[in-house]
């Protein structure tokens, strides 16, 4: 009877030896670099890389949140990013924090370029590399690169940039979705 | 006769065709002036090839294509140029978009042609590029260029090509009476196509509600190799994936193009542009539109040049604007209301509607879905309407991505259908816009965070440089200090700064002496031939 409990014993020893080896060895192997769940709130970020949630960019934020912060502070993402980030770690959406800024509409920077002095202090501030020029020379904001952090305005000495809305154009325009239902006596109110 | 198959859902809507298709094609003549936008098709605009002020000659290229994608636009007549300027263009926004403004001169003198009737033994890049050249897009609708769809990828052999003369959208009849009219080019145009491609089997695929177009067709075609199908009316056959089910059996799969199966679609207008094009070198400057609708008293097709206002091909037909109840671009199913009458004909537009009151109403507003499942049966693409009309209307897009929603070819079958009278295609187009939107923008977040990211990286470099000279410096600045020491040691007695540079001084001065001396001795030697020896001075000054 004792050699049959010592043959299961020394057989499950073994087999738990045998699965430790490959476990150990699958955890160095298929090991992942860094944290993923910061991977993935960083693709929900915005990336305009602004600051305004008080992190020097979105990925700081990101780690910031992966370790339980708010997620309330993204203005230029605003709800939707909210929402999206609340769908991906499964927590209640908040209203945005208004400390940190108010959601706005998608905007750009514009250089008034008869104005430029040509100081590159904008190109510095620039987060994304969006602007181009160099000393004494005049600078200009490459549309399509500027991500409208306003990072670039306040440290301009002779205030030659503006912040512009992206103004709606035929080749951005999205199909609106069917106003709300009426019911047909309203329409013929709306048409009298 | 050749074996049909059928495609699932289709309606049968009231046709309204006889309205316009009685009387034969008209030319609509030179308006005073004509506005051609700079993007009339699929892909990115032409970009401008003349100024303002310049005379241009009839077929002249304004604008050139840009990127694979891109077309170019010509002169429709000669004239001079007006204006470049945004102006109102057929869109369903009713915004405004770049356009060249020409005023005809009434010559409609022609630019020198290069008529290629022998395409046959050229190369087929020169025949797809004479193609491109000329300007030619899908005349179907959607505007897709011409030659890129005749240059499949390699892998991709077609083995069926389709002639597309369905039209199966209630009113318009442009392409009726183009068959009917010019059979014997829609077939040079196919041709043309079957040439390039290679095809085993040719097919012009008619709906039965056009005899005589498929009349016309078989006499055209006589006893070559090209087949006529007759296909029965259902909307919207004339959809290429439908069309392409009707005619060969095979589906092309999600995501797919029809020459994944070895099928192509073209339209019968595209074949008669392509004809144009090859035998008589003329770029795409006219089309066939129909203008019909109970508000205007004659209703018929005519040959417009791109860029006549609407205004003036409604006014030849005598349009009533006290009946005018909306316009409408396109047929009834898939077309939307246009904002301004003064929009002009471009590539694409196939027809104008002048409803009258009553004759095409708004709908009645939406009440909640019932779920009768009607829309599903309805679907022409065997997809689930309701399921993404839920999706839609929450704005759970992913999920209706899920669904295929991007399968949908926003026939409006299911809002046809729909006993609430839900505007379903409405809602999906909203949700595609929205996901398009949404794409773009994380496409542009990425882009945003790599140039952050290499930002980053380079402002570390930078440091690090940097960091590395500053090291380098005070490195060789211990040593230099290090090897003033050792120097001090070995000299035993130690020399202070200035007794070094008396010492340095003195030496100098005893060099100078000595090649004073051998300057001197020199220029005795030389005897004073040579005025220019350098002076002693000169010489001693340089070396100290």
């Amino acid at each position: 009877m004792w050699t049959g409990i010592l043959v299961a014993v020394a057989v499950l020893f073994v087999l738990a030896l045998i699965f430790g080896a490959i476990l150990g060895y699958a955890a160095e192997r298929f090991r992942v670099e860094g944290n993923p769940l910061v991977e993935q709130i960083d693709s929900l970020l915005p990336q305009t890389q602004c600051g305004q949630c008080g992190f020097p960019g979105c990925r700081p934020y990101a780690e910031s949140i992966a370790n339980g912060d708010a997620i309330n502070r993204c203005p230029p993402g605003g709800e939707g990013t909210i929402k999206a980030l609340a769908d991906l770690l499964d927590i209640e959406p908040q209203p945005l924090n208004v400390e940190h800024g108010v959601e706005q509409e998608k905007r750009v920077a514009i250089i008034r370029e008869d104005e430029c002095i040509g100081c590159t202090k904008c190109i510095q501030a620039c987060p994304v590399d969006a602007i181009l020029g160099s000393a004494k020379h005049m600078h200009t904001v490459i549309e399509s690169e500027c991500t409208g952090c306003d990072l670039c305005v306040e440290p301009c000495p002779v205030d030659c940039i503006d912040m512009v809305t992206i103004a709606p154009e035929i080749r951005n325009w999205t199909w609106s979705p069917p106003g709300k239902s009426i019911i047909a006596t309203d329409r013929q109110g709306a048409t009298a | 006769m050749r074996k049909l198959w059928d495609f699932s859902g289709g309606i049968h809507p009231p046709q309204r065709k006889s309205q316009s298709n009685r009387e034969p094609i008209r030319h609509a003549g030179l308006p005073p002036k004509l506005i051609l936008p700079l993007q009339q098709h699929l892909g990115s605009p032409a970009e401008t090839r003349v100024a303002v002020g310049d005379m241009v000659l009839k077929g002249d290229c304004l604008a050139a294509a840009i990127g694979t994608m891109g077309v170019p636009v010509h002169a429709p007549t000669s004239g001079k140029i007006e204006a470049m300027s945004r102006q109102p263009v057929p869109h369903p926004s009713g915004m405004v978009d770049w356009c060249v403004t020409l005023i005809p001169d009434g010559h409609d003198t022609w630019c020198e042609r290069h008529p290629m009737p022998d395409y046959q033994h050229r190369q087929r890049s020169d025949v797809l590029a004479r193609i491109r050249d000329a300007g030619v897009v899908g005349l179907g609708g959607a505007g897709f260029p011409t030659s890129i769809k005749l240059h499949p990828p390699e892998r991709d052999k077609v083995e069926t090509l389709i002639l597309n003369g369905a039209e199966c959208e209630p009113y318009i009849t442009a392409d009726d009476v183009l068959m009917r009219e010019r059979a014997a080019e829609v077939v040079e145009g196919l041709n043309i196509m079957a040439w390039l491609l290679g095809p085993e089997l040719c097919v012009i695929a008619v709906e039965d509600n056009k005899p005589e177009a498929i009349a016309a067709l078989r006499s055209a075609a006589g006893d070559t190799l090209i087949e006529v199908v007759t296909i029965p009316t259902k909307y919207p056959s004339g959809g290429e994936k439908q069309l392409i089910q009707i005619v060969t059996g095979l589906e092309v799969p999600h995501g797919g193009i029809p020459a994944d199966i070895g099928t192509m679609c073209q339209n019968v207008g595209t074949a008669v542009a392509v004809y144009r094009a090859i035998y008589h070198g003329e770029p795409l400057i006219s089309r066939i539109t129909s203008i019909t609708g109970n508000a205007v008293a004659a209703p018929g097709n005519v040959e417009a040049y791109l860029g006549t206002p609407l205004e003036y091909l409604l006014a030849q037909a005598s349009l009533q604007s006290d009946r005018l109840d909306r316009l409408i671009l396109g047929g009834p199913m898939m077309g939307y209301t246009l904002q301004s009458a003064l929009v002009p004909v471009i590539k694409t537009t196939n027809c104008v509607i002048a409803a009258a009151r009553g004759e095409l109403p708004e709908p009645p507003p939406e009440q909640p879905c019932i779920r009768c499942g009607a829309c599903s049966e309805a679907c022409p693409m065997e997809l689930l309407p309701q399921q993404l009309f839920w999706y839609a209307k929450a704005e759970e897009f992913e999920k209706a991505e899920h669904q295929n929603l991007f399968d949908c070819i926003e026939c409006g079958a299911c809002s046809y259908v729909c006993p609430s009278s839900i505007p379903l295609v409405q809602y999906y187009r909203f949700a595609k816009g929205e996901i398009r939107a949404h794409n773009d923008e994380q496409l542009k977040s990425d882009r945003a965070r790599e140039r952050f990211e290499a930002r980053q990286a380079r402002l570390e470099r930078e440091q690090a440089e940097k960091e590395a000279r500053r090291e380098q410096r005070a490195r060789a600045a211990a040593e230099a200090q290090a090897k003033k020491a050792e120097q001090t040691d070995n000299g035993g007695q130690p020399l202070d700064d200035r007794s070094a540079k008396t010492a340095a001084v003195e030496a100098a001065l005893a060099r100078k002496e000595q090649k004073a001396g051998k300057a001197v001795s020199d220029a005795r030697k030389a005897g004073g031939q040579t005025g220019t020896t350098h002076s002693p001075g000169n010489s001693g000054s340089s070396r100290i």
